[in-house]
Formats: C-alpha cells, structure tokens, sequence
C-alpha cells in the first residue's frame, strides 16, 4: 500500500510510469519498422510519382477517394483472386502520407492501375452510372473543367523530397511546366493508371 | 530483421512481460477473513466518512490475468512474434495464403483443365462452363461491357454480331490475351470544320440515314481521300485495324449527326487490355468460349 501511496500522490510520476507502461507497444510495433529493409527498401523498379501523378494523387486525396476505396490487397485468397498480388511494404515507402484506407465502399484500389483503358476512368469519373449501371459512387464531373496551374508542384515535390522521396533537382525544376494546363481528370487519372503495376500475378 | 532490432523486440518483450507479471505478484494480498484485524482492513482513504476496504483482486480476475499470461507465452512460441523467431508452427501469413490457393487450385483445376482441353466452340456449348463464364464476365468484364455484355458508349456490345475485330473463337481469344487499340485520329485540324460537317453528312447517308444532300459530293471526296483507309470504300469497314462497319445501324460511340461530327473532329480512342499478364489462361480460355457463346445465340 506504501508504493501505491507515492505513485498516487505524485501525478508527475505517475505521468513518466504511465508512459514508460505505454510505450513498450510502440517501441516493439512501431519503431523497428523505420529501420528494418522489410519496410524501408522499395519494391524493384518503383519511383517517385511523376509531378502530374503527384497532383492526381493530392485529387484523390482532396475528394475523399480513399474514405471509400482501400490500398491494400491483403493476403488473403478471395482478395488476391479478386484484385492481384497482395500488397508489400516496399510499394509504398514513398507514400506520405500513406493512403491505405480503412473502407471499402467501393473496391480496392491498389491494383487497378491498367486495368482499365483511360476513357472507361473518365466516363466513370463523369459519371459512374454511365458504364455501371448500379454504382453509389458519386459523381466528378468539375474534374473535368479544372485545370492544374502547377504553381504549388514543386513545392510538394520539395517537402516530400525533404521526407526521403528521392526526386531530383531537374524534376522539381520541371514539375510547373509539366502540370501547367493538365485537367484535374487527366492527372487523376494518371495516378490511378500507375497504382499497383510493379507487382503483377495472373488471376 | 536484423540481429539488433530482432533482440530489441525479444527483449523489451520478455521485459513488459516479466514487469507485468512483477505488478500482478507485487500487489497481491490475501483476502483477510478477520473482520477486526485493525492493519489489512482499510485502505486509510476516507471520504465524506466513506471508508475503503483494502480488498485482494477478485479471484477470476486475477486468474484471468495469469491465463493471458500463459497464452502469451504459448502464443510467442508457436507463432512468430519474437523478432526473427519464426515459430514453431513455421506460419506465415504468405504461406497460409499459398496453402489456400493451392487447395483451391486442386479443386479449380480439374474443372479448368477439363475446359481448357477442349476447343472454345465445344465450350460455348457447354451451359456449365457459360454459367462459369458468366461470373468471370462479371468479376472482369462487366464494368466496361455492361453486365449484360451489351456494352456502352465507347464500349463494344458483345451480344451482336458486328464486330469490330471479327468474332471467331480465334479472334475473341486474341482480343482478350493482347487487347486491342483502336485509334481514330482528329480530323479537324487536318481536313478543316467544314469538310468534317459534309463528311460527316456522307456518314450519315452510308447508314441510310437524314442527311443533308448538298454535302454528299463534298462528303464523298473527303471520305474517299481521308476515311476509306480504313473504313473501306463502302464504309463497311476494316476489322484488321478495328475500323467500325459504317452502314449498318451499330454505333460504337453515336450515330448521330452531333455524334458524328465529334468523332470525325477530336477522333476516337478504344483500348481494351491485354488480360495474358492480369488474368490465368484457363479464365481466358473459358471467357472466350463465353463472349462466343453470346453471338451463338443470335445466329441459331
């Protein structure tokens, strides 16, 4: 009863007992991960987003894409027969932040690069009722009339590099002149085409 | 994983454990059955004149925490969870994802091999392998074609018999393992909008449909020297580059004069992809035989 006496009579040490309890977890999950190559190391052949796959991906962040859409093909048999290859670590170590989702409305993403031609994206991104008669998703008709200026690019591209996302100092250079003109659709639908092809497996 | 961060995690492991286990013992007291002892009875807090019995932790409770413990213990050894201690069951995730497949594979692949030995037109004949091929229709065909296979904007109905890259078993096969990309070039830039309105006028009189008469002898010119390439001269165009049959009552994308004209101006781009490197050739296969089986229909 004396130990518990001190412990609850001093609230500062009890705040640095708590934390040390609390912090074992983190320690043993979270922390190796930075530093173990399972997780560090990319996947053969995966680069930094080009700059106009950059501003796709910041659009699907900005509509919600990924509150309904998942990243991440577990391994587990109906999801690798449904969508591919399952997901490794070494995909997305340029991610920032990762977009792997916790939802699936709609299907899984991680795989849907090339899966589909470039017109079928932008009529479903138009409106999905118009190639899938029984979609709830909503539809994106404005990325159609927006156009990338590009301005804030090779800001993104600066801050993500700052992160580990090794772009170099051309791509940064050229990132605005890249962008300038694109359709938010067009960039969009860049991104999606790249997502997943490193990774292939028949079905 | 490294030596270094293998004995990090197996040693702040087996320390939370040793610490939680420590707490447990540390605090645990016997339950006092002496109502009077004056030392083990209260805790000393009093509040409002509320005092608190200093009480052992129920017993459930307290063997509930040493189970978890145990299980933890077990659970450690047989799975891995210690750093690069693999376990003594040898279970990965991955290999009980391939131990998974290769069940189904035993089960799949008497069906698959059964199809797959036999020619696409046998196939299409046979109501179980279409009712198959109806569900891989659907997993990977249908948000394109429709479910119905009856195709859309842009989109090739599949149920007809107009095709654009003819519809043997052999070319159905080919669509689907190498794709296909049909490309119309913009021609406005090339032939100017007047000459895509009057051409577009000639289109319109190919498929027997209003047009303007005025435009036809302009129309014609322009289409012979520009679109006949492909189209063909009678417009009952070309299914080795893809190039759709003009004189029928099929549009691909519209028939239309407005549609027309979009076509002829900005050009049209189709790709279907390539499935040899996304899907297993025994799907192919009876996909195939399904998307056959779909024109078999309409000519019996």
């Amino acid at each position: 009863m004396k130990n518990h006496d001190i412990v609850e009579k001093n609230v500062g040490l009890m705040v640095v007992l708590i934390l040390v309890a609390i912090s074992f977890g983190g320690l043993v999950e979270i922390v190796p991960q930075f530093f173990i190559k399972e997780t560090t190391e990319p996947v053969e052949g995966l680069k930094p987003w080009a700059a106009v796959e950059l501003e796709g991906r910041d659009i699907y962040i900005r509509e919600g894409c990924h509150v309904c859409h998942t990243q991440m093909v577990r391994p587990l048999r109906a999801e690798v027969e449904r969508y591919g290859h399952y997901s490794v670590a070494g995909e997305f170590v340029y991610e920032h932040p990762f977009l792997w989702g916790s939802k699936r409305t709609g299907p899984d993403l991680a795989r849907v690069g090339g899966r589909y031609s470039d017109a079928w994206h932008k009529a479903h991104l138009f409106d999905p009722r118009n190639v899938v008669p029984e979609s709830n998703m909503p539809a994106f008709p404005w990325l159609f009339d927006n156009i990338l200026d590009g301005k804030d690019t090779a800001a993104k591209m600066s801050a993500l590099r700052a992160v580990g996302v090794p772009y170099t100092d051309e791509d940064i250079a050229g990132a605005e002149e890249a962008v300038k003109g694109v359709s938010e659709v067009d960039a969009l639908v860049a991104y999606l085409q790249q997502l997943g092809v490193l990774l292939q497996q028949k079905r | 994983m490294s030596t270094f961060w293998s004995l990090w995690i197996i040693i702040l492991t087996v320390v939370n454990l040793i610490l939680i286990f420590w707490v447990l013992m540390a605090n645990r007291k016997v339950a006092v059955s002496d109502d009077e002892d004056p030392e083990n009875k209260k805790t000393g807090h009093v509040y409002d004149g509320i005092e608190e019995y200093d009480n052992p932790l129920p017993k459930w409770w307290f063997q509930m925490f040493l189970g978890t413990l145990i299980f933890t213990i077990i659970y450690l050894a047989l799975y891995p969870g210690l750093g690069s201690w693999q376990g003594l069951l040898g279970w990965t995730q991955i290999n009980q994802l391939e131990r998974e497949q290769e069940k189904a594979a035993e089960n799949f692949n008497t069906v698959f091999g059964k199809y797959m030995s036999m020619p696409i037109e046998e196939v299409a004949r046979e109501p179980a392998a279409v009712k198959i091929g109806v569900r891989l229709f659907g997993n990977n065909c249908a948000v394109c074609h429709g479910a119905d296979a009856g195709g859309n904007f842009g989109f090739p109905d599949l149920t007809d018999d107009d095709w654009l890259y003819g519809g043997s078993p052999e070319q159905i096969l080919h669509s689907l393992v190498q794709g296909r990309v049909g490309q119309m070039p913009a021609w406005d830039n090339i032939i100017g909008e007047e000459n895509v309105i009057a051409v577009s006028e000639y289109v319109l009189s190919l498929s027997g449909q209003p047009h303007d008469e005025t435009q036809l002898a302009t129309g014609a010119q322009v289409y012979a020297q520009n679109c006949a390439a492909c189209h063909a001269a009678d417009g009952t165009g070309n299914q080795v580059v893809g190039a759709p049959n003009l004189t029928d009552d099929i549009w691909l994308y519209s028939g239309t004069a407005a549609g027309i004209r979009q076509s002829v101006r900005s050009g049209r781009f189709g790709n279907m992809p390539a499935q040899s490197d996304k899907l297993r050739e025994e799907k192919i296969h009876l996909l195939a035989a399904y998307v056959y089986s779909l024109s078999l229909d309409d000519s019996e």
